[in-house]
């Protein structure tokens, strides 16, 4: 009949055409010039955006966090060397939204740190959290981020310490803040303090770069641990034997050590010829300082572990 | 061929909040209209013609049934060529000329252009629409828009003309003129089918009428037929203002008016009377056949329930 | 077939106009001339890039609103007021009055678009005192304003057959301001878990895509767009105007006129 020639035809133009366009849109997102966070920030004042917003600050506002976490993990996946957006999107969220806190988290582990791991600009991080305790000074959580940019990227202990108290002084701050204040005015510098800081972080964020973030540095500050004290073992060896052990496994039985050492991944670590200490796979270590082959640089894929 | 057959037309809506409760709007029809006559589609307001009409037109889906217009499936998009409809209270796009909307339609209808000019203007010459060029339809009367509508329902030379309610709206010269134009219709060999509440329309102009009430055909027939003198009464008049005895003996109701009586007699004793009126010398005046009226098997028919199949509560709602 | 067509988009064109649509343009005109003015008062060596933006901008907020405006009534007022009973006991397919209302419609809007283009050009003109070659990505970014166009009507031609004016012109516009930040939706799909991914993400995908053809800031800023990309965008636009003409065809095909 007619209607249904007609119903059948348009019925499958409608099908067709879906797909087709879908197919069309996967399409374009290749192409597309990948400027388009520039063009997203060619207005790139704040009070700008702001402005336009038309009073929908917190809409945009979770719209700028969206991309400035798309962003950054596009461009830390690709191991980029530059993240010259990170700190405008930042900056912008903020001003759209000051009590958005985990933008500053953000900022705190990622506007510090050097490319490839971070946007390499402590002094923006500063800024920025300077800015959030301003608009929040009731949140004990944003002294607790800052005085970390401080500790691990700026390696001001002294200040890192005096913010830690400023913010265990916070009505109904955590506990927490009063004994970092303490582990950081007596033990700057040591693993143990930076495992609290980096566990502290792990725990409390529900962001997924944060957390995978903190997770390395766990793993990095384990394996430098296990990587001293073995070396520690290997000198000691030397002084008794006066050489050096042929390998692992001589070193265990040697030193009276529990077991083959292994790293949290479970491969055993590895002893050179010179008794340097060395990971099997020094790629799934980034952050790690200790335990590297000499002119070690990494490469491929950032690797995601899920567990220390 | 017939004209019109339709075959079982039905209509139910879904009612109510929720859409469950089923209205009848209108109960399986079966009809048909023969080429060349002007069918009288008549029954009270909301008693179903519209829907029928829309039906016909394809602006409403059936629940069930079907149509045949002139000889090919009423959904057929070739069909509509040789037909003409006009809505009850027609709207147009107010912006347009009359000219511009005629001649928007002929091109709709397929009208080439050559011709189309020339048949707009004989048209609005016909509808008796004149000195109209350039004025906007939103500035018409309800007359002239109802005339509009009779133009755009012939203007592409219709074998069959749809009318709803074509007096609507009309003064009495203009309805006159609307049925004059569906006689000539008729003289051209077109066939009309309209529907209206008006019965005088019906019976002045129609072959044939169907009666429609809530929903179901209630009655279908030849005006001829239907208001023969069924009651096999006559009317006798005669000069003055005596009533004979012989007549009195006849039982006749006589009504005395000025310098006449009129009496009303039974058919068979028409030639008693006669002979009455000759026997006293009485001057007869005129002796004419009653016939019953439209009217009456209308009402008559609205009051009875239908006794064929079907619901037997189509009286009541 | 389409002689009828033509002869319905002509018809809903000449409605438009009629409808005094057109006098949009002046207000555009005033709004771009007083802008172009101010601007070349500050002279913050950015005139160039405002009137670009501002310009564009302007020609595809109007010309949505434009097509919002007169795409929800194009079918259903046409049911209300019960002008189409006499256009559809003609020999005219349903089917076919849908196509050439879309063509009206896209019709109107590129004849206003053109005329705003031309006041574009002018403004730019009295800024910058002389046009350069890049210029001519104006010229692109107006296409791509069209492309827009086209689904924009295709979807206010959809909502018309089903719902009413008032319901038809808030579905569009939704899906206007949901379409422009479809990148962020995809963002956003792309960060949830689950069921709720996969709605979003098929969201993200069905939404018109009109940030993928909003080039008026590469324009603005003069970079040069691959031919691909508007290879792409042109058949992209048009697929997602037939699927959404094809969804009107089918629901008015259905549609008990009352």
């Amino acid at each position: 009949m007619r209607a249904r020639r007609i119903t059948l035809f348009f019925s499958a133009s409608l099908v067709v055409s879906m797909v087709a366009s879908i197919l069309l849109l996967r399409n374009i997102d290749q192409i597309r010039p990948k400027a388009s966070i520039e063009d997203v920030l060619y207005v790139d004042s704040p009070k700008l955006i702001q402005r336009t917003s038309l009073g929908f600050n917190g809409l945009m506002a979770c719209i700028y966090w969206t991309r400035t976490v798309q962003y950054f993990g596009h461009r830390h996946y690709s191991r980029e060397m530059s993240y010259n957006e990170l700190a405008p999107l930042l900056e912008i969220t903020t001003a759209l939204d000051p009590h958005l806190l985990p933008a500053y988290q953000f900022g705190a582990s990622f506007l510090a740190p050097p490319p490839p791991d971070g946007a390499g600009e402590p002094q923006r991080a500063i800024q920025l959290m300077e800015y959030g305790i301003q608009h929040n000074p009731d949140s004990w959580q944003l002294y607790y981020e800052f005085g970390f940019v401080y500790y691990t990227e700026l390696h001001d202990y002294k200040k890192a310490a005096e913010v830690f108290a400023r913010g265990a002084d916070v009505p109904g701050a955590h506990p927490f803040l009063r004994i970092m204040a303490a582990q950081t005015a007596q033990h700057a510098g040591e693993l143990e303090t930076a495992r609290m800081l980096w566990a502290a972080t792990y725990q409390t964020s529900h962001e997924t770069n944060i957390r995978q973030n903190a997770l390395e540095h766990l793993r990095a500050i384990k394996v430098d641990e296990d990587v001293t004290r073995l070396e520690e073992d290997v000198t000691r060896f030397g002084k008794r034997t006066g050489r050096l052990p042929g390998n692992m496994a001589e070193l265990v039985a040697a030193e009276h050590l529990p077991g083959l050492p292994v790293d949290p991944d479970g491969n055993p670590y590895q002893l050179d010829a010179q008794g340097r200490v060395l990971l099997e796979h020094p790629d799934d270590f980034p952050f790690v300082t200790r335990g590297l082959p000499p002119g070690y640089k990494p490469s491929g894929p950032l690797r995601f572990h899920s567990n220390s | 061929m017939a004209a019109i057959e339709i075959l079982g037309l039905e209509k139910t809506y879904m009612v109510g909040f929720w859409r469950k409760r089923p209205k009848q709007a209108l109960h399986p029809l079966h009809l048909s209209v023969e080429e060349g006559e002007i069918f009288g589609f008549l029954g009270p307001n909301g008693a179903g013609k519209t829907t029928t009409l829309k039906m016909l037109m394809g602006l409403v889906f059936p629940t069930a049934g079907t149509a045949r217009i002139l000889g090919r499936e009423w959904t057929d998009p070739e069909v509509k060529a040789q037909i003409g409809f006009l809505p009850e209270q027609p709207y147009f796009y107010d912006y347009l000329t009359a000219h511009e909307l005629l001649d928007y339609y002929g091109q709709l209808s397929g009208i080439p252009a050559r011709d189309r000019r020339r048949r707009v203007e004989e048209m609005l010459v016909r509808v008796g629409l004149s000195d109209i060029k350039g004025l906007q339809l939103r500035k018409f009367s309800k007359g002239m828009l109802q005339r509009v509508g009779i133009a755009q329902a012939i203007l592409h030379n219709p074998k069959l003309i749809f009318l709803d309610e074509p007096m609507s709206g009309l003064d009495p010269l203009g309805r006159r003129e609307v049925r004059d134009l569906i006689e000539q219709l008729k003289q051209e060999g077109k066939t009309v089918f309209f529907s209206t509440h008006i019965l005088s329309d019906a019976e002045a102009l129609c072959d044939r009428v169907a009666i429609i009430h809530k929903g179901e055909l209630r009655g279908v027939g030849a005006v001829e037929e239907l208001t023969r003198n069924v009651q096999g009464k006559v009317e006798v008049v005669w000069q003055g203002t005596i009533v004979p005895a012989s007549m009195k003996a006849l039982g006749a109701e006589c009504h005395v008016s000025g310098d006449t009586v009129r009496a009303v007699i039974s058919e068979k004793q028409q030639d008693a009377a006669i002979d009455a009126l000759r026997r006293d010398r009485i001057r007869l005046i005129s002796i004419t056949p009653l016939r019953t009226s439209l009217e009456s098997y209308f009402v008559e028919k609205l009051q009875h329930s239908p006794t064929a199949a079907g619901s037997s509560a189509g009286v009541s709602a | 077939m389409t002689a009828r067509i033509v002869h319905i988009a002509h018809n809903t064109f000449r409605e438009a106009v009629r409808d005094r649509i057109l006098y949009n343009l002046i207000a555009f005109a005033l709004l771009l001339s007083g802008a172009a003015i101010l601007v070349g008062q500050i002279s913050i060596d950015i005139e160039r890039l405002v009137v670009v933006n501002l310009g564009l901008t302007a020609v595809s907020l109007f010309g949505v609103v434009i097509a919002i405006f007169i795409g929800i009534g194009l079918v259903s007022k046409e049911i209300e007021k019960r002008t189409l009973y006499t256009v559809l006991s003609r020999p005219v397919r349903r089917w076919e009055f849908i196509v050439g209302k879309f063509f009206g419609l896209a019709g109107t809007l590129v004849v206003n678009t053109f005329f705003m283009a031309i006041g574009v050009f002018g403004a730019l003109l009295y800024v910058a005192h002389r046009f350069s070659a890049p210029d001519a990505g104006i010229l692109v970014a107006l296409y791509f304003i069209i492309l827009e166009f086209l689904i924009i009507c295709a979807l206010a031609l959809l909502f018309s057959s089903f719902s009413s004016p008032l319901l038809s012109a808030v579905f569009a516009f939704s899906l206007f301001v949901i379409g422009s930040f479809a990148d962020d939706l995809r963002g956003f799909a792309g960060m949830a878990h689950g069921f709720t991914r996969w709605i979003a993400t098929g969201a993200a995908y069905l939404v018109p895509n009109f940030s993928a053809l909003n080039v008026i800031s590469a324009v603005a800023h003069q970079q040069a767009l691959g031919g691909q990309l508007v290879l792409q965008n042109t058949l992209y636009a048009l697929f997602y105007s037939a699927m959404a003409l094809s969804g009107a065809v089918l629901i008015f095909e259905r549609r008990n006129l009352k």
